[in-house]
């Protein structure tokens, strides 16, 4: 028989036990249903926890550091490669190279250091850390009191909490609450500090120190390696006080006040590594202890961090981390599918039990159709047709019924967290692959409820099912 | 089916011949041996009766014919097809395109009107839609349902149901028309007009006819040959000048 013949005798044969039939495409429907409800569940819950980690910018982020810097960290050692002391400088010109990697977002160096703030004319000592524009979307700063800073280089400083609390001496004993990030803020945002540090500074100019005895010694002869390093104060008003945990693994957070970076490159603070650099053959170019490489696409993070190592600079990244984290969605979803298809299993019993109630009904008919020239396989084709499309209509409807259900658990939720005076999430998501992939699932499984009823079908011995009456 | 090429009934040509069938089945201990040896030969254009009580064996016989049944030995060969020899398929075949069969209690599918079921056959033989609805149109005209082609079978009587089922017999154009009791729902009236009608496929159409009744009156006014069954076994072989009207002289 040709397979739109099949299709109509099998839906007509569908719409006499229009009551039966039904029953058990709802079976099937709830079963797809509850599929595509855990399935998008995972969906949904994946794409929430990626966006998040997106943001948190611990996945798409290389850290970058020379060879020279002998500081194992507790890192892996790098065995390939040149040895330490062949190592690349990490420089302006390497920065600029390892942007223009494909896929990089911006590479940007790491300035921290540690040096004097004053307040109200009472000093502070604290780490300094720079911050790209970028980092204004790194969820770091939800949550966040006051404004991002309002350029790359404008003379504006955030404080982390704690700092905030320490600058107004209001630091809670251990043990009680911390008070309320917008109740530290309140006094402190537009307020000024004066920063105080030590600039480097290229020895064939040097400038004449503002204090005389904070001087640092310069020697001329050695010019072009020998810089000279003066005592300098910046002015920086707050604009922001962050509510993120001093303690938190991140690195730049790592310091209590953060400062634009292009305002920290442009006040030349010495750093820690300078030292270092003298005895070899410096350039005016800066030296950078360590680079930070954003990466558009937090897939290419390891054909990013191979090419940087090619380079011959050491990487580091949490990338193996995020490979953990997608083999634990992996298993959740694995889960979560034989969850919902319990459902289908049950449904696809129901398939079974009413095609076989069906050939009961049906025995004269089937005897009937082989006396007129039906074959074996003939009526097998009907009866997996009959199947099928009660697998293909029960798809459709539990594809509709699962997209309901998600949206009105979502709808529920939501309504939950903002009495919970949290931001509403979407992690429901019915991609459409989910939609296509339900429906033929729904089908398939059909198929399979059908083969046994058919294959009894198509055995039938006419001659015994025309004998009764 | 009015255009229907008239196949002159070449006596000599043999359309049936079996040859020591035997069908036997158990049922629980006891062998029952429906079929028994039988060995005969049917005339392409024959009409022939199968006389028999109850039990007597000959609808097994017509069913080893029809291809419905397979022998347990011997041989039953068809328009040169040895019956026993063919696969399933090639029987499911043979039963769409070399056989028609009525029943006593007509088989109609209860579910499709008539039209539907009289082309049911044309849907297993893969004949496209439009050409499908002519043909059953055609067939249902020359059985006198032209207007009931959107009924269903409870809708109508007994006589008009098996003239459906003649129809749908006839659709496929086969050679051989299997009849089984086919009158033994009908009142006299209506089962004279069925007969004539089979007469009529027998002699216009060229037909070889077998049919299985239990009542001689009604052999004996249409069939050209009366085989009578006992226990299986042929018992009777006779030629019969049927009583019922004039000839039909073929067209």
């Amino acid at each position: 028989m040709k397979i739109p013949d099949l299709t109509e005798l099998a839906l007509r044969n569908l719409r006499e036990s229009v009551l039966r039939n039904s029953l058990t495409t709802i079976g099937i429907s709830v079963g797809v249903a509850s599929l595509v409800a855990m399935l998008s569940l995972g969906t949904g819950l994946q794409q929430l926890f990626s966006q998040r980690l997106a943001k948190s910018g611990l996945f798409d982020t290389i850290f970058v550091s020379s060879r020279r810097d002998l500081r194992g960290m507790g890192r892996e050692e790098e065995r390939k490669g040149p040895t330490p002391g062949e190592s690349r400088v990490l420089d302006e010109p390497a920065r600029l190279e390892i942007e223009r990697l494909p896929n990089v977002q911006e590479a940007y160096p790491d300035i921290r250091f540690v040096t004097e703030l004053r307040y109200e004319d009472k000093p502070h000592l604290t780490m300094i850390s720079a911050l790209p524009q970028s980092a204004k979307s790194n969820d770091a700063f939800d949550g966040m009191q006051g404004g991002f800073f309002s350029s790359d280089a404008a003379t504006e400083v955030i404080l982390q909490k704690s700092f905030a609390e320490e600058l107004l001496g209001k630091t809670p004993p251990l043990g009680t609450p911390e008070p309320a990030v917008a109740e530290l803020a309140k006094p402190l945002l537009g307020k000024e500090l004066t920063m105080r540090y030590a600039q480097r500074q290229a020895a064939p100019a040097p400038q004449p120190p503002l204090r005389p005895n904070d001087s640092a010694a310069s020697d001329d002869s050695i010019a072009g390696t020998a810089y000279s390093v003066v005592s300098r104060e910046q002015r920086l008003r707050i604009v922001g006080v962050a509510d993120l945990d001093p303690e938190s693994m991140r690195g730049p957070t790592r310091a209590r006040v953060f400062l634009p970076l292009k305002l920290a490159e442009s006040l030349h603070v010495m750093q820690p590594t300078d030292l270092r650099e003298i005895s070899r053959a410096a350039s005016d170019q800066p030296v950078y202890a360590s680079i930070s490489v954003r990466i558009k696409n937090p897939a290419k993070v390891q054909a990013v961090e191979d090419a940087i190592k090619k380079m011959g600079f050491n990487t580091f990244s949490i990338l193996d981390a995020s490979n953990s984290l997608r083999q634990v969605f992996r298993v959740l979803y694995a889960f979560l599918g034989i969850f919902g298809s319990l459902a289908l299993a049950v449904a696809s019993i129901g398939i079974v039990n009413t095609l076989v109630m069906a050939i009961l009904e049906r025995r004269r008919e089937i005897g009937i159709m082989k006396a007129i020239g039906a074959s074996d396989a003939d009526v097998k084709k009907l009866f997996f047709a009959e199947a099928g499309a009660m697998g293909i209509l029960g798809g459709i409807v539990g594809v509709m019924l699962g997209w309901a259900i998600g949206q009105i658990i979502n709808f529920g939720t939501n309504i939950w967290l903002k009495s919970q005076s949290l931001p509403p999430e979407h992690f429901w998501a019915v991609p459409l692959w989910l939609v296509v992939f339900s429906i033929v699932f729904a089908f398939l499984v059909s198929l399979v409820s059908g083969l046994y009823p058919a294959g009894r079908a198509a055995r039938l011995d006419p001659v015994q099912a025309l004998r009764y009456e | 089916m009015t255009t229907a090429p008239v196949i002159p009934a070449a006596s000599g040509t043999v359309a049936i011949r079996s040859e020591d069938l035997c069908r036997h089945y158990r049922m629980g201990e006891t062998l029952i041996r429906a079929v028994d040896g039988i060995s005969l030969e049917v005339r392409a254009g024959e009409f022939v009766a199968l006389l028999g009580s109850s039990g007597s064996g000959k609808s097994s016989v017509l069913n080893l014919i029809a291809g419905l049944d397979r022998p347990t030995s011997g041989s039953v060969v068809v328009q040169d097809r040895d019956l026993a020899k063919l696969s399933r398929e090639e029987l499911a075949k043979y039963r769409l395109h070399v056989v028609g069969m009525v029943f006593q209690s007509f088989n109609l599918i209860a579910r499709m009107t008539l039209a539907e079921n009289v082309e049911l056959p044309l849907r297993f033989a893969e004949v496209d839609r439009s050409k499908r609805d002519n043909l059953a149109r055609e067939a249902l005209q020359r059985v006198g349902l032209r207007s009931r082609l959107d009924h269903r079978p409870s809708e109508l009587s007994g006589g008009e149901q098996q003239r459906a089922a003649l129809a749908r017999a006839l659709i496929n154009r086969p050679k051989l028309l299997l009849a089984d009791e086919p009158t033994g729902n009908l009142d006299s009236h209506t089962g004279t007009e069925i007969m004539d009608m089979v007469r009529e496929f027998n002699q216009q159409l060229g037909m070889t006819v077998v049919m299985v009744t239990h009542e001689r009156a009604l052999a004996e006014r249409y069939a050209q040959r009366m085989i009578f069954l006992a226990d299986g076994k042929l018992i009777d072989d006779r030629r019969n000048m049927p009583t019922a009207g004039e000839r039909i002289q073929p067209a």
